[in-house]
């Protein structure tokens, strides 16, 4: 590729990219737009792999004794399960709460900013009894930790 | 919608932890009305957003996998007593409300 056909390139995208901007500045897009962040396809997925992958790239997790999951082993009441999840992994990027037998398994993602820690804490619904898995990014990789909550009156239904 | 946040921070040895409650009915668009026999809409929040002196410090996104009256809690280094924490959310109805809380 010739200096000229990058150099033409460079200036299309630096465009495109300028002329989003000043539209979310100006208030041209509405709250659903910007809200395109938000990750349809991985929160409508049915399967765990593919709503990771949809969602942090990566499907492949390998557990973790650096994670821990606290949740009740016996849930009374599915539509409120209190969920924490910590970690110590360095470099943590985001962490991902699934609640594996849900009709929509991705519950919860958490991306974690400036400074912020490798812990994240939340109620969740959950269907039926089932593992709560908390998924780590840290370094392009995912772990992962899970623990079985016993759910005798699930959330999710009517 | 407005004053559908409570948020509480606090500083201790150089973590602040952000705990917040917010009201919401976070339907799943599973659920039927039973009196009806229809199916109840979709309404739950997608996104959170936590800011610190402008720096985002924390960005959730929700399913309806969470419960009603959500209640969200992380940790951050680097705040300071008396500063202004920022929380704000969106629904997928495009609704949405924002508070700023004083780090204690």
């Amino acid at each position: 590729m010739s200096t000229e056909m990058k150099r033409r390139i460079f200036l299309k995208r630096s465009l495109a990219a300028g002329a989003v901007g000043v539209a979310a500045g100006a208030g041209l897009l509405t709250p659903q737009e910007i809200l395109a962040a938000w990750n349809k396809a991985a929160f409508e997925a049915k399967e765990l792999p593919s709503a990771l992958n949809e969602l942090l790239g990566v499907s492949d997790h390998e557990a973790s004794a650096d994670i821990n999951v606290k949740a009740p082993d016996i849930a009374e009441n599915g539509a409120v399960v209190p969920v924490t999840i910590s970690t110590s992994i360095a470099g943590a990027e985001s962490i991902t709460l699934i609640a594996s037998n849900n009709p929509v398994p991705l519950v919860a993602n958490f991306k974690l900013g400036q400074g912020a820690s490798g812990f994240a804490s939340t109620r969740i619904k959950m269907g039926k009894t089932g593992d709560v898995v908390a998924v780590v990014k840290a370094g392009g990789k995912l772990y992962s930790a899970k623990k079985e909550v016993k759910v005798t009156i699930g959330g999710c239904g009517g | 919608m407005a004053n559908t946040i409570k948020i509480r921070a606090k500083e201790k040895g150089g973590e602040t932890t952000v705990k917040a409650l917010i009201s919401h009915p976070m339907e799943t668009g599973g659920r039927t009305d039973k009196k009806t026999g229809k199916k109840i809409p979709a309404h739950f929040i997608q996104e959170v957003v936590c800011k610190h002196k402008g720096a985002t410090v924390m960005t959730a996104e929700w399913s309806g996998g969470v419960s009603k009256n959500p209640y969200i809690s992380f940790k951050f280094s680097g705040g300071a007593k008396g500063d202004d924490i920022e929380l704000s959310w969106t629904d997928n109805k495009g609704e949405g409300d924002s508070k700023t809380g004083k780090i204690k």
